[in-house]
């Protein structure tokens, strides 16, 4: 039970790595981020079937930031929207050295 | 002035504790205070001047002036006697120069008396003031210490200083830097008096480089023309070649003996191995010094350039006290030089190859200075010959009689240079005051200098009973003595026996003495006998200096013409026979001693009279051959003279050392200085590579970073995975 979770956990997150390098819009990084952050919820929960319920609390932490952070990073794209008609990350490099 | 009151250790049982001998550190303050209140004159004096500064108004008045001297060109030429716009200082600067080394003077004079009356005294009354340089082992006291030899230099120095600085009062008043002149010539005097006073290494060497850092200001005096400025650079550089080897000196004296106080070192070398390559390195490192300061041959150079300056200075730098130092300087080191036979052989060749080798340019120059100059070197000389074979206090001893000889000498010639100057003001002439092709026949004009300026050129010229011949006489006989019986006569020197190098010196010697007897007279006749060369208007106008000139002249020619009896012969009894020599004694008599081989050095008479008449008939036939082998009428103004052919002209470009030194010294040392260390390592290395080189490499690194900032998340999250990647890869790979 633990491989195919396991498994199944590694699958998840590679999709949203593979989703954060290479889409342009920024709520679908978001949402792959938001993907990362549920396949390392999975491991957790499967990891404490066998070394105790401490995994599972580190999941209501990880949710609970992974809401916040949510909060925080979607009014950044409305911010950025607003600013530059664009949610194309491709357009926007105001950090550029 | 508080610290110098504090006298931490003075040797309350010395003899000479609690008389006038107590006030020494007043006799260098003296002239100190003087230049202070000159200098203070000067700076006060030329910030008042602005837009009505007399060069300025000089100018304006003789057009064409400039012009003129650019076209007489050549170094050591100048003209005396600028402008006639008086400082506005002059009155108190003709009373405080020229008084604070009368005071000097006479408190020296005190000062030797009490020593005199205080009986025979064999230690140095040595007066510490203060610790001056506390290091580890190393500590070095200001200390000035008064010892018999000491004593003769510091009368000389203020007794001769004292004369030409009332000369100077003549002859520099009218000069609008008159306040600066006499701030320089009273911090020289100054630094002469720490030299001869000082009672270690380094103290002396202070008054050393203080000098030379006077010589080098009083020469480019008159810096507005490049040649003087010129000839102040080399004597300077020059100088610090030989400074180089008197450090040296010092360094290996501390290294090795531990200390640099003089009556320590003086213990000390008695451990020295006599003859040893350490003792030996020294003495030539400190004779190195020697050839700087006091101009023999390979540094001899400076000196005839020196004469860029006025006249009183040439008189009192250049001839009778700093570069003297050289002599005083291996009599102070007796004690390292009489254990190294190789070193005095050395001190002796180097002197006796100066003496000859400078009379013979002597012989050509025209230059009337120049010519004084020559002979300083080549007299110079002849006081090297002296120390170096061990007879320090004959060296010792023409040093005091050139002193006065040839300052008269020098200030006689500025006397004639004085009224040739005048009388070409007057007429708005611009031809060279200072060239014995202008002169003739000024006997009629300029009576008392004649008549002094032969005394003085008897006197150098060996003649009797003028000082001159008594010191001479003395080194010649005290080289032929040695040559046949001392350390050095059985040391050999680069292979020749010692005794073969000692009589070969004697020849040379005698060689220069004639030379030396034809060059002045022929100073004299052209400038003072024959026809006179000067111009028609111009004659009207040649008179005698003022009194406060001749005077000094006066004193010198009496000096010149009884300071033999300081030290007189054993043969010519006609007072105290060989007063310095003995007063000398317990400075030097050891070292002497241990050349002579503990016991003094006995010639017979018959040799001695033999010797002695050779000189003497030297001297006559120089001055014989010089009468009767020129023509003083035959010789025509500089401007229309012509050029010398074959070896004349060798010597009247002084054998082209000048130009050799040039080609070999100093045109490879601009050529490396501008090619490798200023091209190559300044502007290529340091400004190229260092500099420039670390602001490309931050200007490249930061272009690198630069473009990594891309702005683009994308690319963040690639380069983030990527390193993710190879983090965990490295892990587990491992």
């Amino acid at each position: 039970m633990l491989a195919e979770s396991l498994f199944f956990s590694a699958v998840l997150f590679v999709i949203g790595v593979v989703g954060v390098l290479t889409r342009r819009n920024a709520i679908i990084i978001f949402m792959c981020v938001e993907l990362m952050l549920n396949a390392v919820n999975l491991a957790f929960v499967a990891f404490a079937q066998v070394y105790g319920v401490a995994g599972q609390v580190f999941v209501f932490f990880v949710m609970t930031v992974a809401a916040a952070e949510a909060a925080v990073g979607l009014a950044i794209i409305i911010a950025l929207f607003r600013h530059k008609q664009t949610v194309n990350l491709q357009q926007i490099n105001l950090l550029k050295g | 002035m508080l610290l110098l009151q504090q006298h931490v250790e003075t040797a309350a049982t010395h003899p000479l504790a609690g008389t006038a001998a107590e006030w020494l550190w007043l006799v260098p303050v003296l002239p100190l205070l003087g230049f202070l209140i000159n200098g203070a004159l000067s700076v006060f004096g030329a910030a008042r001047l602005g837009p009505d500064d007399p060069s300025g108004t000089h100018e304006a008045g003789h057009p064409g002036h400039a012009s003129m001297e650019a076209g007489h060109g050549g170094a050591g030429h100048q003209e005396d006697h600028h402008t006639v716009t008086r400082h506005r200082f002059a009155t108190i600067t003709s009373i405080v120069g020229p008084s604070v080394l009368v005071v000097a003077f006479l408190l020296s004079a005190v000062i030797f008396w009490q020593f005199r009356n205080a009986g025979e005294i064999h230690a140095a009354f040595v007066q510490r003031y203060f610790t001056w340089v506390a290091t580890g082992d190393l500590t070095i006291d200001a200390a000035l210490m008064l010892d018999q030899l000491s004593l003769v230099m510091l009368l000389v120095v203020t007794g001769v200083g004292a004369l030409i600085h009332i000369f100077s009062v003549g002859y520099m008043r009218d000069d609008p830097g008159y306040p600066r002149y006499f701030a320089y010539l009273n911090l020289f005097v100054f630094f002469m008096l720490l030299l001869v006073l000082g009672a270690n290494y380094p103290v002396m060497f202070v008054g050393w480089e203080g000098v030379g850092l006077c010589s080098y200001l009083l020469i480019g005096f008159w810096f507005s023309d490049k040649a003087n400025a010129d000839a102040g650079k080399k004597a300077f550089i020059v100088n610090r070649i030989g400074d180089f080897g008197f450090l040296i000196a010092m360094f290996m004296l501390f290294a090795n003996l531990g200390t640099l106080d003089f009556q320590q070192l003086r213990i000390a070398a008695r451990e020295l191995a006599p003859g040893g390559a350490l003792v030996t390195a020294i003495c030539l490192f400190l004779f190195l010094g020697c050839t700087g300061k006091s101009a023999q041959i390979p540094l001899y150079v400076w000196l005839p350039d020196a004469m860029a300056g006025p006249t009183p200075v040439s008189a009192l730098i250049h001839a009778a006290t700093m570069v003297t130092a050289g002599v005083y300087l291996i009599a102070r080191s007796s004690f390292l030089f009489s254990l190294s036979p190789v070193a005095s052989l050395t001190v002796a060749v180097v002197g006796a190859l100066t003496a000859v080798f400078a009379a013979t340019i002597g012989l050509k120059q025209w230059d009337i200075k120049k010519v004084l100059a020559y002979s300083t070197v080549s007299q110079l000389g002849y006081m090297f010959v002296g120390v170096g074979v061990g007879a320090y206090g004959a060296g010792i001893f023409h040093l005091v009689t050139h002193a006065f000889f040839k300052a008269l000498l020098f200030l006689g010639s500025g006397s004639v240079i004085y009224a040739l100057h005048r009388a070409y003001h007057e007429t708005h002439s611009h031809d060279d005051a200072q060239d014995m092709r202008n002169m003739g026949g000024l006997r009629r004009y300029m009576p008392i200098t004649f008549v002094l300026m032969w005394i003085a050129t008897l006197a150098i010229a060996g003649v009797p009973p003028f000082a001159g011949f008594f010191s001479k006489d003395e080194i010649l006989g005290a080289v032929f003595a040695r040559a046949r019986e001392s350390t050095l006569a059985d040391a050999s020197w680069l292979g020749i026996p010692g005794s073969f190098v000692l009589y070969a010196c004697y020849v040379i010697g005698l060689a220069a003495a004639l030379m030396t007897a034809v060059y002045m007279t022929r100073m004299m006749i052209y400038t003072f006998h024959g026809p006179n060369r000067t111009g028609e208007k111009e004659r009207d106008h040649l008179a005698e200096a003022p009194w406060v000139m001749t005077g000094p002249l006066v004193a010198l020619g009496i000096l010149s013409a009884i300071g033999g009896w300081l030290n007189l012969p054993e043969f010519l009894a006609l007072g105290p026979v060989g007063s310095l020599e003995h007063w000398l004694e317990p400075v030097v008599g050891e070292a002497t001693l241990r050349i002579t081989h503990g016991h003094p050095v006995e010639i017979a008479h018959s040799v001695e009279y033999a010797l002695v008449g050779a000189a003497v008939a030297i001297s006559a036939i120089g001055i014989w051959i010089a009468f009767s082998r020129l023509k003083p009428e035959a010789l025509v103004p500089k401007t229309r003279a012509k050029p010398e052919e074959g070896f004349e002209r060798v010597l009247e470009h002084k054998y082209y050392v000048d130009e050799a030194y040039d080609a070999v010294i100093v045109r490879p040392t601009y050529a490396t200085s501008r090619n490798l260390l200023w091209r190559g390592i300044d502007v290529g290395l340091i400004d190229g590579l260092m500099v420039n080189g670390s602001a490309w490499f931050a200007r490249g690194f930061g272009w690198l970073g630069s473009a990594l900032q891309s702005g683009q998340v994308g690319t963040y999250a690639w380069v983030l995975v990527l390193g993710v990647l190879a983090i965990v890869g490295a892990v587990t790979i491992r």
